[in-house]
């Protein structure tokens, strides 16, 4: 899990080899790295596919989610991603001001879904239905609670982005690097989440 | 149980130095019943059919590198040559036609001798069911039908086919009598099936064949083959034992234990089998009559369970 | 406060460890005294510890898999050692407790961190040099994936003298490495160390992907590249595909373990063949991922000393990613005695087999590379001629296996064993150590004895056969792996014959110490020094610069105009250059690696103890050499035309030098 928020920042900035290679690595490897985070993302879901009805005696979905709770965070991480979009804009027309702004306003929507989610978390298990309740249960604790900490990542990342742009890194070409590979990384995790909502809630509560 | 008779010599051409050298048993090349027999016939197969590739690619590969040696400058040399259409076709061709034939004795023998399939006999011959659980680190036998059970000894009617029902109540093994044929895997909370046959009397290895944790390599079992006639004798002289297995007394039997000695019981409780299947599962079983889901309690009021197989 | 540790936890009443522990205590106060003695230790940190230099991480990477080559093969003649003692009552030396430990950190040390540090040095040695490129496309990351090797290999070293290793073998299956049975730290070592090289592996992949894909010199298309950079662009896909399997399949047992969840337990719920099925989604590729760059290393050896270009390249190329490809569909038949219906058993069995179709092609490549060339008999070639004959009858004993029918009763057998060591040795170590003669030059600038290599190969393509043809045999004669003792007496000979193989493998091993010592000894001896770059007669890019190159490589990209360029340009008459001298780009040497692979062991040995402040502030000090490095904007610098200048006098020197001497 370690490797994600690193990647690009601390790549080689820029190519070295000017004569032949114009354009920068980054973002190719870290579509790559993304890429092994969508398989990572596919294990665990299959393993979930398999551990799915094993409820051991325990709750099943229909009886732990709340769709209202899981509805406000899908729409609270979506709008993340449009709000992560006018960064990016702004970025491209070298507005910095926009770029921190837009960045700030990502960050609390960031926030409060992963606050969202650790209140249904504590929740679910101050009522006993905690991830060792069942297989069913662990899988499901693993799938959304490592989305979760990719979402924790993602907004580490984007506090010392921001930090940074403060400092003397302003948008250099390195920080528009770094800006694209956190957008990416952003949006890459709004699909997945799009997938956790529709295989484990949806199809849970259904 | 020394070398087998000469006759059958010629079946065992492939491994015939082994034979030589050692003079002894070599347990998969001398089967004692159709299944193991099928194992080692594929297996005997794919080597000869392999080997019309094998051996002459080592002597290619042995000659080649001799004859065209760089001291050797009366041989043909063509520095600038990489590709021949007509050697391609052969090298993609030739392995694709063996990868054929194996492909096609693998689909007959997978399906044919599948270890979930039940074996007839000529004469219809009642199978024996035989339900093991394997511990740590020892195998435990219920005889359902017979009311009896075993630890680490397994006794067999030759020529009878056998209903194996296998499951673990620790980690995962394997089930295995290489002279028997095909293994097959025993997991906590899973039933897993195999059918096997012996058709000479003998007295057979049976071990476990998956790494299970400290005592695995006491984890053996013989296999006693004997005519039937013996069989019923020796279940009589089991059943007039004293020992019972049953809820009371299996937590005693069941306890972790190195290299265990061999114990009969003459009295089984009859769902004891299920009931450590359903342990796992939450007390749930698969009732097989109706093949429903349903709590181990309700289960057994509702239909005896010592109906072993149903196919 | 320390978690699980305490002074129990080190194993004074085992004499072996103890001894073992002295050994390497001894030895590792003698090198570093030495270092200290020849006030070496800044060189070491400036131009070693720090570098991001491809070719020196290989170095280290190679040193790194050596080391473990000795303590797996240690585990390895203690195995046999047991397995010829323990007969008929006698327990052998090794109660199961150790012994169990033994074959599990054997396996594990073998594939992990000799096999899969081996196989990433190789492709760091030769990847950019063969495509033109002056270093990957990350180098700093690639710093960081030797330091994750690095932690994982020390922390399962560390298991032999602080607590226990996993004792339910190389792939820790549960229910066995669930805590209900495995309550200590052995399985928390492997899982740790396992883990923290697998990110290191899974940095590798993509950093050598991105290199291939975007930093090959002008002209070279995807055909034009050569066959071992094809066999490393394979790997690294492979890498990224399977790795994160591996990644999560260990998280979940992890959770198991830690807390409390039921991924793979025998109650509420879980499921072992989950764990199987996952964890050889990512074990059969894995078998890829080392034994495919061996292929390259052969094609290129073979094409080299038959003094002709490889054999149908096209078709090489075709089954190396069909190879690729299948490897992915195959995974079951490593537990067709599972129950799995008849259907599922045979798609993977005969998918299994038809990975044997691409693999016969290349094996029959390179007979007819050899095929009227002029074969030279240099070491590289001696292992490679020994590959292809013991590797035909590995792949033979392989597609046997891969007939369910067969493998009902071979499977867990020895004969299993003899299999894959019969692949792993005759291939991928084989291959990696052809691969070793051939580039060393390139790497230090002298080559490696000729007349030591040849006995070290006869050593090991002996010990090879004696060592595990009686493993063949004693799985005919239904003998399982993993067993402590026996009282079979049909087994006996066997075992002792297996045990002399051993030895004599151990003497091969001897050899190659001996081949590098004499090496070394003899370095400038005019025969073995490397003046020209091009000691072979090569015909890749990375004969075309000096032999050690610059830390640049190439002072010039070269243009590329068909495969083998550099080969095309000697026969026309070796053309130099004539391309302006720019100033180079390149990064600077870097401390954040070696300081993120400190904070990554603490972590792991405070996780492996649950001394949860310690794992703590690993994770906090990971996360902030990270941050910190990002912020660094001092990282790279030009190497200015002067320099490159004077580099290429020196070169021009020693070509003339090279060409007066003949």
């Amino acid at each position: 899990m370690a490797h994600e928020a690193t990647m690009s920042p601390l790549a080689h900035a820029d190519g070295h080899d000017h004569e032949h290679h114009h354009e920068s690595p980054n973002v190719f490897g870290f579509w790559l790295y993304l890429m092994t985070d969508c398989i990572l993302f596919g294990s665990i879901f299959a393993a979930f596919a398999v551990l799915r009805n094993q409820y051991a005696g325990g709750p099943s979905g229909k009886e732990l989610f709340d769709l209202t709770n899981v509805g406000i965070e899908t729409a609270i991480l979506l709008f993340s991603s449009i709000t992560y979009g006018f960064a990016s804009l702004s970025a491209l027309a070298k507005n910095k001001g926009m770029v921190l702004l837009w960045l700030a306003v990502t960050f609390v929507l960031g926030l409060s879904f992963v606050g969202l989610e650790v209140t249904e978390f504590t929740h679910m298990i101050a009522e006993g239905n905690g991830p060792d309740r069942s297989a069913f249960l662990s899988a499901f604790f693993t799938l959304v609670g490592t989305h979760g900490l990719h979402v924790t990542c993602g907004l580490i990342w984007m506090a010392v982005l921001m930090v940074q742009m403060m400092g003397p890194q302003d948008l250099s070409p390195r920080m528009m690097d770094k800006l694209t590979c956190l957008s990416l990384f952003w949006h890459f995790l709004d699909i997945v989440w799009i997938c956790v909502f529709s295989f484990v809630y949806l199809a849970g509560v259904m | 149980m020394k070398a087998g008779p000469m006759k059958k010599l010629w079946r065992y051409l492939p491994a015939l130095p082994a034979l030589m050298l050692s003079g002894c048993t070599v347990d998969l090349l001398q089967p004692r019943g159709p299944i193991a027999e099928m194992n080692r016939d594929v297996m005997v197969a794919e080597f000869v059919i392999m080997m019309f590739v094998v051996v002459p690619t080592c002597i290619a590969t042995l000659y080649f590198a001799w004859k065209y040696r760089a001291s050797n400058t009366q041989a043909e040399y063509l520095p600038t040559w990489d590709h021949s259409t007509k050697i391609e076709y052969v090298i993609w061709g030739v392995p694709s036609l063996i990868i054929i034939a194996l492909g096609a004795i693998s689909w007959y023998s997978t399906h044919a001798y599948d270890p979930y399939r039940p074996i007839q006999t000529a004469d219809n011959v009642k199978p024996l069911n035989v339900q093991v659980v394997s511990l740590d680190w020892k195998w435990l036998f219920i005889y359902p039908d017979l009311g009896i059970a075993t630890i680490n000894q397994l006794d067999v009617p030759t020529n009878t086919p056998l209903n194996f029902q296998i499951t673990s109540d620790t980690v995962m093994t394997s089930f295995f009598i290489p002279r028997l044929g095909s293994m097959i895997y025993s997991m906590p909370g899973q039933q897993t099936q195999l059918h096997l046959l012996a058709t000479e009397s003998g007295d057979y290895l049976g071990e476990a064949s998956q790494f299970s944790g400290r005592g695995f390599s006491d984890m053996k079992f013989r296999t006693l083959a004997m005519a039937p006639e013996e069989f019923s004798a020796w279940v009589e002289k089991v059943k007039s034992g004293s020992e019972n297995l049953d809820d009371t007394t299996y937590p005693k039997y069941s306890a972790p234990q190195e290299a265990a000695p061999v114990q009969y019981f003459a009295h089984v409780q009859p769902d004891l089998f299920d009931g450590i299947v359903a342990k796992y599962n939450n007390g749930m079983m698969v009732e097989k009559t109706t093949g429903k889901v349903m709590h181990m309690q309700s289960a057994s009021s509702a239909a005896p369970s010592d109906t072993g197989m149903k196919e | 406060m320390l978690g699980k540790l305490s002074l129990s936890a080190i194993p004074f009443d085992v004499p072996i460890l103890v001894g073992t522990f002295l050994g390497v205590a001894v030895i590792g106060l003698a090198v570093l005294g030495a270092v200290t003695y020849f006030g070496k230790w800044g060189y070491l940190w400036r131009e070693w510890l720090t570098t991001v230099d491809h070719k020196r991480l290989a170095v280290m990477y190679i040193i790194l898999a050596i080391v473990m080559l000795f303590r797996g093969f240690a585990d390895a003649i203690m195995m046999r050692t047991q397995l010829a003692l323990a007969y008929a009552g006698n327990p052998g030396y090794l109660p199961p407790h150790h012994y169990d430990q033994i074959f599990s950190a054997h396996g594990t040390i073998m594939i992990f961190f000799m096999a899969m540090a081996f196989m990433t040095g190789l492709l760091n040695l030769v990847v950019p040099l063969q495509i033109g490129a002056r270093d990957v496309a990350f180098p700093f990351l690639n710093s960081l994936s030797f330091y994750m090797t690095l932690v994982g290999a020390l922390l399962i070293n560390l298991s032999l003298f602080i607590g226990e290793f996993a004792q339910c073998g190389w792939l820790v299956y549960p229910p066995l490495s669930e805590m209900q049975f495995s309550p200590g730290v052995g399985v928390d070592y492997y899982i740790w160390a396992v883990q923290i090289s697998g990110v290191g592996t899974l940095l590798t992949g993509v950093n050598f992907f991105t290199t291939i894909v975007k930093m090959r010199a002008p002209g070279m298309g995807w055909m034009q590249m050569p066959v071992f950079t094809w066999t490393a662009f394979c790997t690294t896909v492979l890498i990224m595909v399977s790795f994160p399997v591996l990644t999560v399949t260990l998280a979940l047992l992890s959770l198991d373990r830690y807390l409390g969840m039921h991924f793979f337990t025998n109650d509420a719920g879980g499921n072992v063949m989950l764990y199987l099925s996952m964890i050889w989604t990512w074990g059969h590729p894995e078998v890829y991922i080392l034994v495919i760059p061996a292929f390259g290393v052969f094609s290129e050896v073979t094409s080299t000393f038959s003094r002709k270009p490889l054999f149908g390249y096209n078709t090489m190329v075709y089954a190396t990613c069909s190879i690729m490809v299948l490897s992915f569909v195959v995974w079951v038949h490593h537990f067709f005695t599972m129950g799995a219906g008849a259907n599922v058993n045979t798609f993977f069995g005969i998918m299994t087999m038809v990975i044997a179709v691409p693999t016969g092609v290349k094996i029959f490549n390179w007979l007819f590379t050899m095929y009227k060339g002029r074969v030279e008999f240099t070491a590289p070639m001696y292992w490679t001629i020994g590959f292809m004959i013991t590797f035909s009858i590995g792949g033979m004993t392989g597609v046997m296996m891969a007939m369910p029918a067969a493998d009902w009763i071979l499977h867990n057998s020895l004969f299993l064993i003899a299999h894959f060591h019969n692949v792993i040795i005759g291939g991928v170590y084989f291959g990696y150590i052809a691969g070793m003669g051939f580039w060393f030059p390139k790497a230090f600038g002298f080559k490696l004895n000729e007349a030591w290599g040849k006995r070290a190969f006869w050593c090991w393509f002996v010990g090879f056969y004696l060592a595990f043809v009686p493993l063949y045999v004693l799985g005919l004669e239904g003998m399982t792996r993993r067993m402590n003792h026996y009282d079979n007496p049909d087994w006996r000979p066997w075992l002792l014959i297996a045990e002399a193989g051993a030895v004599v493998i151990a003497l091969g091993i001897v050899c190659q110490l001996t081949q590098l010592y004499v090496s070394i000894r003899d370095r400038n001896l005019p025969e073995n020094l490397d003046l020209t770059g091009d000691p072979w007669g090569g015909r890749t890019l990375e004969w075309s610069i000096s032999s050690p190159p610059p830390a640049y490589n190439f002072a010039v990209i070269p243009d590329i105009h068909g495969l083998d360029t550099f080969h095309t340009e000697k026969q026309l008459g070796r053309r130099a250059h004539n391309k302006p001298l720019a100033p180079i780009h390149m990064p600077k040497n870097t401390a954040a690696g070696a300081f993120i692979g400190a904070f990554a062991f603490i972590l792991g040995f405070g996780a492996i103890w649950y001394i949860w402040w310690m794992a703590g502030l690993g994770l906090i000090g990971i996360a902030a050499t990270m941050i910190m490095r990002s912020a660094n904007r001092d990282i790279d610098y030009y190497v200015p035309v002067s320099e490159i200048e004077h580099n290429e006098e020196v070169y021009s020197r020693r070509i003339a030098a090279a060409q007066a001497a003949e």
